[in-house]
Formats: C-alpha cells, structure tokens, sequence
C-alpha cells in the first residue's frame, strides 16, 4: 500500500475535533505540498503572460505554461502537444467539443450516442446539440452495472456521428472498456468522446490505445488546482473545428476587416489562460509519475477491495456497482436502508468523515438506479484501509441514531 | 437550540403524525429539492378561511420529514391570512434546531410548499 498522506496538508485538519477522513476525491482531489509549493514559486519568480512579451518573464511564464501541456501529452500519450487544449475543467472540454465540432454540424441531422451512466456534463451539452437538429439516444446499463455495449451494435447506424462515454463512472464505479467502445464506433464511421474525468487520476489512460477521439478530464481530480482542464483531441479534429471563443491569443493577424486564426492549440485558448493553474498541474503530473499511476491504480483496488468487504459485513447497506474490485474504481455509492443519504453524511461529518450526498450531477442515472440520491465514498492514493475503517464506524452510529 | 437528530426530530421523522394525503383539497403543492433528490406534496383543507387539516407526503432526509410534520402542527387551525405571514426566520426559529447552510434548504422545503399551497388557494 502507499504511503502518501504526508504529502497532503490538508490532510492534517481536524473536523469536529476529529482527525479529518477525506473519502470526496471524485469530487475533487486534495493537493500535495509539490503542487502548492509549485503554484508559489511560480507567483513569487516567473509570474508573466504568456506568448505575448519578449522581456525575459515572459518568456519563462510562457515556457512554464507549454510545458505543462508536454507533460499532459506524455502523460496520456498524445502525437503532439498540440492536441492537448487547456480548459477550466472536464464540462468546459465537454462544451467545447459540442460547441466547436458538433454545433455547426448539427443542423444537417445526424445522431449521438451517450449513455445513463453520464455526470450531467456529458448529458446536457449533447441536448444542446440535440436542441440544434441532431438526435440524441442513451445507452442504458444492465444489472450488474456494466454499460449495455451489446445493445450499442444495435443503435449504432450510419447516422450516428459520436458515441460519448465516461471513462469511469463517478457513482457506480464501472470502468468502461474503451477499446471496444472505439473500436465498435468507429467501425461504424462514428467518432468517440470519452469522459475520462473519474479515470485519468487513476489510471494510465493512453490515448492510442482507447482509440479516442476526444477525451475530457479535470485537472482538479487529478491534484491539480482548480480551474484546470484538458481537452484531448486528434489533430486532424482541430484542424478542422471551429473556434471556441474569440479574442487575444486565438488570433494570428487581426485587422478591422477580419481575422486569421492562430493554430492549434492556441486557435482554442482564448485570452490569457490559467498559468499558474498549468505549473501546479504539471506539478501534479509530476508527483503521480513518479509514484505511477499502475501502483495507484493498484493501491486503490485494495482500498476498494477492502470497502466493499467491510461494508457487506455491516449489514443494511445497499451499494450501486459492480462487485469485483478488478472492474472498478475506487467510487463507492450506497444507501444505509431507512435513512437519507444526507442524514449519512451529515452523521459521518460529526466524525470528521467527508463523503459526498446526493445525486452526484448524475440525476438521469439515479432514477435508473430508482433512488432520489445516493452517499458516495470515494477513495485516492493518500487513502488507506483506515480511512474505510473509518467510515465503516461511522456508518454503525449512523444504524444506531436512526436505530436500524 | 436542537441538535439535528434530537430524539424529538427522530422521531418526527420515524412516526410522523400528519404525513397522509387529503382528498379533495383546497390547495396542494409539489415542492422537490434537486440537490438531495427530496419531494414534498403539502395537501391543505380550508374552511371558512382557515386551515382545518394539513397532511404532507414525500421522501427525504430526517430533518425534511421532520420539519414538515412539525410545521403543519402549527398551522393547523389557524386563519389562512395569519399562516401567509409565516416567514422563514420565524419558522425556524419556532423549529429550534440548529442546522448548517447545506440543510437549511432541507428544513425549509416543506414552509416553501406550504407557501406556494396558499399561494394556490387564493
Ligand atoms: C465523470 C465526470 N465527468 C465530468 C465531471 C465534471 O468535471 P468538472 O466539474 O471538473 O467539469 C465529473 C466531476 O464532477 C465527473 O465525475
């Protein structure tokens, strides 16, 4: 198991005078003191814009900001950093897909595919889309929780323009198989998106191998501050789309009568982006590299193995998602039977334990599940077996307060 | 001031009285809080311009289930004009327990029903 929590200071906060148990990663992460540390030192010695002043900060603030997007394109194994556009966060990337690639398309008909399984940012934008003349279909799940891929042969038509898919579902869990998901598309002339917001943070996502189109996380899940995200997508999309929004930086020669575009990536990137946002991302890419992300992804299986043993020994507890540790990320939603999610949470609070309560933007998949909302754990690789522990604790008061 | 889950809320929650629904009633109101995935239908029977029953049905959290039970104790039996005047402050502080900025709505979902049920009846 890893031994990271020193790493974070935050960890280090009592709650309710209680030593804090942060299992709300898949909202969003902690940082480690290599990520802050990394934001300051950008404040205090290089702070500039970028690809606009010739004096030497500038010059290093922009050096700073394009290498923090080398370090994503190594991270997920991009062709070129030039496929990697920074954004405010997975819905933004989400949007500028929708926006950029599908919005001028749509009027002339055609079909997405997306699934139950969605986080509202990958639902709502493709019904904006859907709004503008373009079909729009589910993908259901089935009873162990996995998506329906067989019924993807079956809606897949010569209409189908994109098939969008979380990587990782941020309430059941589930790790969908990308790979067959591409290659079933695609097969199909369809083109794939992957929210991959719940899967990059834990895993290696290589992008040759999903075979992705796009694909859209969040820095901020990742250790990374807030206000950072990254759109993956295949140059010959970017060449190809629309910009995103318009102004300072996008543009390579404006005059009164018109514009030319800058290239990409920076054709997406208008005005001054989040540069300190990028350094402490880069930071955080940094920091996971090095433990690696396998020995992560490995780590969080235990803990997730771990829960889930714990939990059916306590009795009373409903969980949505698949059983086997192997299929599954650390993201662990249930239900105590007779009580609200929120009494849960607001009980384990008084512990110290934070968990989210709620529908997890996921609403279309709570009626799915038929419940109103659900208590989501979810775990990181600054988690151990004791935070679960924990939790489980926790959640024998709750039994005892609502006496079930 | 309460604590949330004081015995008296629990049981409000467990055991609510006028959780049920009135058939043929003069005003009844919908109210569902998107955050927790709560919904609350108020149901009221009004006569000679007051509140002679009031019953409540819905899911949600202990303090919603609580507060809704609670809140139509009070307005039973009383003039219609009068319960319009309820605000929100006065009722919590009737409610007496205290509850941090992400349940206030909770508490507060069954005064807005009840609100928009007036609303409705004139
Ligand atoms: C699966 C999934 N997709 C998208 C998002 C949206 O991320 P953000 O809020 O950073 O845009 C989240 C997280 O909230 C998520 O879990």
């Amino acid at each position: 198991m890893l031994d990271t929590k020193k790493d974070f200071p935050l960890l280090k906060r009592k709650i309710s005078g209680k030593d804090l148990v942060y299992l709300d990663s898949a909202a969003t992460s902690q940082k480690p003191v290599q990520v802050i540390e990394a934001v300051k030192e950008y404040y205090e010695n290089r702070n500039a814009n970028v690809a606009r002043s010739v004096h030497k900060l500038g010059e290093e603030a922009t050096e700073a900001y394009e290498n923090a997007r080398k370090a994503v394109a190594k991270l997920i194994n991009a062709n070129s950093e030039k496929e990697i556009i920074f954004v405010r966060n997975a819905t933004e990337a989400i949007n500028l897909v929708a926006y950029s690639y599908f919005l001028p398309i749509a009027p002339s008909g055609g079909k997405i595919i997306s699934t139950v399984m969605e986080h509202h940012s990958n639902i709502v934008p493709w019904q904006f889309i859907n709004s503008h003349g373009m079909e729009l279909e589910f993908l259901g799940i089935k009873k162990d929780f996995t998506l329906d891929t067989e019924n993807l042969g079956r809606i897949l038509s010569p209409e189908t323009k994109l098939v969008t898919v979380t990587h990782a579902s941020n309430v059941l869990g589930t790790v969908n198989d990308p790979k067959e998901i591409s290659g079933m598309a695609h097969d199909n002339g369809s083109l794939v998106m992957l929210d991959a917001a719940q899967s990059v943070p834990h895993m290696q996502v290589d992008v040759q191998d999903t075979g992705c189109d796009f694909m859209a996380f969040s820095g901020h899940k990742m250790l990374g501050p807030t206000g950072t995200g990254i759109l993956y997508a295949k140059e010959e999309h970017l060449e190809s789309m629309e910009p995103f929004m318009y102004g300072g930086d996008m543009i390579k020669e404006v005059s009164l009568e018109g514009t030319t575009f800058n290239g990409i990536p920076w054709k997406f990137e208008a005005g001054t982006p989040n540069i300190a946002g990028a350094v402490g991302l880069h930071a955080a890419i940094d920091y996971l590299e090095k433990i690696g992300l396998e020995k992560i992804r490995r780590h969080e299986a235990e803990l997730t193995e771990h829960a889930l043993d714990e939990f059916s020994r306590l009795g009373g507890v409903e969980i949505y998602g698949p059983k086997n540790a192997d299929k599954r990320g650390c993201v662990i939603s249930f239900n105590v039977k007779g009580v609200h999610p929120h009494d849960v949470a607001s009980l384990l609070d008084r512990e110290g334990v934070a968990i989210r309560s709620g529908h997890a933007c996921a609403q279309p998949l709570m009626k799915r599940l038929g419940v109103g909302a659900v208590a989501r754990a979810s775990g990181y690789l600054y988690n151990g077996k004791s935070d679960f522990d924990a939790l489980v604790e926790g959640l024998k008061k709750v039994k005892r307060v609502f006496g079930v | 001031m309460l604590d949330m889950y004081a015995e008296e809320i629990l049981e409000r929650y467990k055991d609510p009285v006028n959780k049920g629904s009135i058939k043929n009633t003069a005003a009844e109101a919908h109210e569902t809080n998107p955050l927790c995935g709560d919904s609350l239908d108020i149901y009221l029977k009004i006569e000679g311009g007051k509140i002679s029953g009031a019953k409540f049905n819905g899911f949600g959290c202990a303090i919603s289930q609580a507060a809704a039970d609670i809140l139509l104790d009070t307005v039973k039996g009383k003039n219609v004009k009068d319960v319009k005047m309820l605000s929100k402050g006065s009722f919590l502080s009737a409610l007496g327990v205290s509850l941090s900025p992400a349940r206030l709505k909770c508490a507060l979902l069954s005064w807005h029903a009840l609100m928009m049920a007036l609303e409705r009846a004139g």
